[in-house]
């Protein structure tokens, strides 16, 4: 029974100073979901060929999508710097110019990113459209620039 | 009529009348606010009508931790005071807990797939929130394996406070780290549009919070009378129908 009691005791204080240590410690500051292009590219040569996540804005302008081969390329940035990503597939809808993005893949030594997976980081607005507006018209970009050719 | 006595003497009442009319009401509410959602709401002009799965899954969210602050409460009051009550009451409001933390995971993931392109990723809040879950999930199989009430009071209670600290760190993940998951919407970022439609749902989702804990708790209490009732059996030595 005491010694049950002790192991509980000790449990809980590892459990706790773990967890605290996680979350307030020197760990707090490095879980680093995704870097920024500046960040990837500060890494020097032990930036190519590892894989990362990688954050930023589509560069409006610089989408260039063939949906015959499902191949999509656009510049990546982070206000400062920008990175060429290249993805294969369809993107999400929400994908369009000066969308945040984050992709996880690798930066090939040609300097452009080889994504296998993106993502579409949206901001916390929520906007009605104007009235007459259509909603289709804004969120299906990437469909209706197929259309237009 | 010999169904009542049965009743009576495991010591279980009927449900007060209060609580099945305020359950009514609560499935009303959450039936009427997502109904008011849909009629009212335009389609966003980033993700259409997928705005609409805010009014299921930030309801489940806010209503998730209000649940552990009462967890929280409860706890601190057991382990200051011992009362029995606090300690039921806590164990009812961790379970529903959980459960509306489950449905903020499923709901944030159905909205996920089609707007981020993914069901689910590492990132800081979505992480803190599964371990919030698998935290109370923990608390729940804690309380089934131990049978002293004493023990199973204070254990949960530790859990339960350690698990509710954990709110505050999945609230702010979206600040403090960087994250898949957008920032909190404010009234200033979120169109008038959707404003009375997430707030209605908001107050409809915390009825029903009400409503789950308070029958929770019901539940709870009668669990604990035939505990008691098949200890003192057990030590006169004979059956419960004495």
């Amino acid at each position: 029974m005491k010694g049950r009691r002790g192991v509980l005791i000790v449990g809980t204080v590892l459990v706790l100073s773990g967890f605290g240590y996680l979350v307030w410690g020197g760990l707090g500051s490095n879980i680093v979901y995704f870097l920024t292009p500046t960040e990837l590219l500060a890494k020097g040569s032990a930036a190519y060929e590892a894989p990362v996540r990688l954050g930023g804005q589509v560069v409006a302008g610089s989408i260039d999508w063939d949906p015959g081969a499902l191949d999509l390329r656009f510049q990546l940035s982070d206000g400062t710097s920008s990175l060429e990503v290249r993805s294969k597939g369809a993107p999400p809808a929400m994908f369009k110019d000066t969308m945040g993005v984050v992709v996880e893949g690798t930066l090939n030594r040609a300097g452009v990113f080889e994504s296998t997976n993106l993502m579409v980081r949206h901001s916390n607005e929520y906007t009605a459209p104007p009235e007459g507006h259509r909603p289709v018209d804004t969120y299906q970009t990437l469909i209706r620039e197929e259309d237009d050719g | 009529m010999s169904e009542r006595i049965d009743q009576r003497r495991a010591g279980v009442e009927r449900a007060p009348a209060w609580l099945v009319v305020a359950s009514a009401v609560a499935l009303a509410a959450v039936i009427g606010a997502q109904i008011f959602g849909f009629r009212t709401s335009p389609p966003d002009m980033a993700m259409g009508d997928l705005q609409k799965i805010m009014y299921v899954h930030v309801p489940a969210a806010w209503n998730a931790f209000l649940a552990f602050f009462v967890v929280f409460w409860a706890s601190v009051v057991y382990l200051w005071r011992r009362t029995e009550r606090a300690d039921l009451l806590a164990a009812s409001a961790a379970e529903v807990g959980a459960v509306f933390t489950g449905l903020t995971l499923l709901l944030g993931s159905i909205w996920g797939r089609p707007t981020w392109g993914v069901w689910w990723t590492w990132d800081a809040r979505l992480t803190s929130t599964a371990v919030l879950f698998i935290i109370f999930v923990g608390y729940l199989a804690l309380r089934s394996f131990t049978d002293d009430p004493d023990r199973r009071g204070r254990w949960s209670a530790a859990v339960g406070i350690f698990g509710a600290l954990n709110v505050p760190i999945v609230y702010m993940s979206v600040r403090w780290w960087r994250t898949l998951h957008q920032v909190q919407s404010t009234p200033e970022t979120l169109s008038p549009a959707y404003r009375a439609a997430l707030r209605l749902n908001g107050l409809a989702f915390l009825l029903l919070l009400i409503v789950f804990i308070a029958w929770r708790y019901r539940a709870a209490r009668i669990e604990r009378r035939a505990e008691l009732v098949a200890e003192e059996a057990a030590l006169q030595g004979s059956g419960l129908h004495v």
